[in-house]
């Protein structure tokens, strides 16, 4: 097997503004008071992924999950260490991104395929299997800014789903969808897994996780606190233990399934 | 279904361990011509969306101004009797600062704009000046038919040099109007103040090109100093666009009288002084464009 993703040693800095205007900023220095603040988003970290398997990302908010999956998709680029990944890289990143309201569900398929990388004749053959999967119905053909969030997404969804990739990227609850279109995301998502393709899968939710992915990653406050199992990496997050309040499990909540 | 879901694009082996960063540079953005294109329609399509008169606002706001132009300039100062086809003259010059101002301004707020797609996705972060340029040039078209139909009327008799003046002009200020707007919308991007110093720059435009006023009275006026006046990149582009439409509709009895006044219609080499705006405004782009890469890193997290 080959290797698919290699986070080297990566670091990312983040600079944290307090002021941002010339009047804050000439009284907070007249004042001796700091104007801005460096922190590590992401802080020596490093793992490989070989081609084909599903990987686990977990964490609690804040923990730098979103900002790995940005370097690894090359929205960022590390201050230190690198990212290396080999082929197409698409996913549930930015599903909806770039939608107008004023256009046409229609219309806004076509530009949303393009900005995921879908070429022209891509999109032909896929066209009406997108269309098929988001099953609005006629919906499709009003200003996307009259749609539902969950309409939206499911637009979304399904032409995210569509694009060819070696490396899928997954970060969104599907929590807005209903439940039939959840879990039909579900069984698109194990499809994905079972083809070859290289998932990382980040959620809160270790059900899904310990479904979708054998190996989890858990980022504490930007380092690498665990890798490894999923089983292990849930029980290390503790997220396998009950609440003392009354815990209400993933189904109840209509999270991800 | 199953025959839907996307399968690997190619075989693994054939493609190589690199980093994902999308390629960069104002090259990458006319590989992806096809995205290209569809952020273009976009943005035409949406500007307006659910407006009852819809493209024809494109030619309102222009004509607005030069109707304003037209009274205040022509008849309340007196063009009219100082240039010969002041409306052709003043319409000409119209178009191209229109042109300019447009692809400065909105180009600024271009990437604040898409701010949902840049903190996302991987794409040259290039492609929202240039799609915003591109639309600005679109309207310029149905403009320009406008000043040759008007053109005509005033007894309109173009040669070859005329159209290569239109593309020369035109080039010019697609050329630097984009420098700017790469330059600005990643300063923008870091503070806001730069999106309002553009405002403020696109006021000194309509005064700083012979629009309003003819090349010949900066001749009188600044005598030999008028060749400081040839160094803004934008006079040139719009005496060279002057040079296209407004000087053929110009009759020998008109440039008899103009040169038995001792002026100066246009300046000397006008199509030399042109070449070296363009010569100027590819330079200034690539300074522009080098700036933006060294800026782009930062961008998404600024955001």
């Amino acid at each position: 097997m080959s290797t698919s993703i290699v986070v080297d040693n990566i670091t990312k800095e983040f600079t944290l503004r307090y002021h941002r205007t010339f009047k804050e900023v000439t009284v907070a220095k007249a004042r001796g008071v700091k104007t801005s603040d460096k922190f590590n988003a992401l802080e020596d970290v490093s793992f490989k992924v070989e081609a084909g398997e599903s990987i686990g990302l977990m964490g609690l908010n804040g923990s730098g999950k979103s900002t790995l999956l940005k370097l690894i998709n090359g929205v960022m680029r590390p201050d230190k260490g690198q990212v290396l990944t080999r082929g197409r890289i698409a996913g549930l990143i930015a599903t909806g991104a770039g939608f107008h309201p004023q256009l046409s569900g229609t219309e806004n398929l076509v530009l949303n395929a393009a900005i995921l990388g879908m070429g022209e004749k891509e999109l032909k053959r896929k066209y009406d299997s997108i269309v098929e999967f988001a099953d609005l119905g006629r919906t499709i053909e009003a200003p996307v800014g009259h749609f539902s969030s969950g309409q939206r997404a499911r637009l979304g969804f399904a032409v995210a789903i569509h694009v060819e990739s070696d490396i899928f990227l997954a970060d969104e609850v599907l929590a807005v969808g209903d439940k039939p279109f959840r879990s039909k995301c579900m069984k698109k998502m194990l499809e994905i897994r079972d083809s070859g393709r290289t998932l990382v899968y980040v959620s809160h939710s270790p059900a899904s996780v310990e479904r979708m992915c054998s190996r989890t990653i858990v980022l504490e406050k930007g380092k690498l606190g665990f890798d490894g199992e999923t089983k292990a990496a849930i029980h290390y997050l503790e997220y396998d233990k009950p609440d003392d309040d009354q815990e209400l499990s993933d189904d109840e909540m209509g999270n991800d399934i | 279904m199953t025959d839907t879901v996307a399968t690997p694009s190619t075989p693994q082996e054939e493609q190589p361990l690199s980093p994902p960063s999308p390629p960069s540079g104002l090259i990458a953005v006319f590989k992806q011509r096809y995205l290209l294109r569809l952020l273009v329609q976009r943005e035409i399509s949406a500007r307006y969306q659910g407006s009852f008169l819809g493209l024809i606002w494109s030619y309102i706001n222009p004509l607005s101004q030069f109707f304003i132009y037209w009274f205040v300039m022509g008849y309340l100062f007196g063009a009219h009797k100082d240039t010969p086809n002041f409306p052709i003259h003043l319409f000409a010059g119209l178009i191209l600062v229109h042109f300019f101002n447009e692809t400065f301004n909105a180009g600024t707020r271009s990437i604040m704009r898409n701010k949902a797609l840049v903190v996302k996705m991987a794409m040259p972060r290039e492609m929202f000046p240039v799609a915003t340029m591109l639309v600005s040039l679109y309207h310029v078209v149905p403009q320009v038919v406008v000043l040759v139909i008007a053109a005509v009327f005033t007894g309109f008799s173009p040669d070859l040099t005329s159209v290569v003046c239109l593309v020369l002009a035109i080039a010019i200020i697609a050329a630097i109007g984009l420098s700017g707007a790469l330059l600005f919308s990643a300063a923008n991007v870091f503070f806001s103040d730069f999106g309002n110093i553009v405002n403020v720059l696109t006021n000194f435009v309509r005064f700083g090109v012979p629009m309003m006023y003819p090349y010949a009275l900066v001749h009188e006026r600044f005598g030999r100093f008028a060749d400081y006046y040839l160094l803004n990149p934008l006079a040139d582009a719009v005496i060279i666009f002057q040079r296209a439409f407004w000087y053929p509709t110009l009759t020998d009895a008109d440039l008899a009288k103009l040169d038995a006044n001792g002026k100066v219609v246009l300046p000397d080499h006008l199509l030399m002084h042109g070449v070296l705006a363009l010569a100027g405004s590819l330079v200034l782009l690539a300074f522009s464009q080098w700036v933006f890469s060294r800026l782009e890193n930062k961008i998404p997290e600024r955001l």
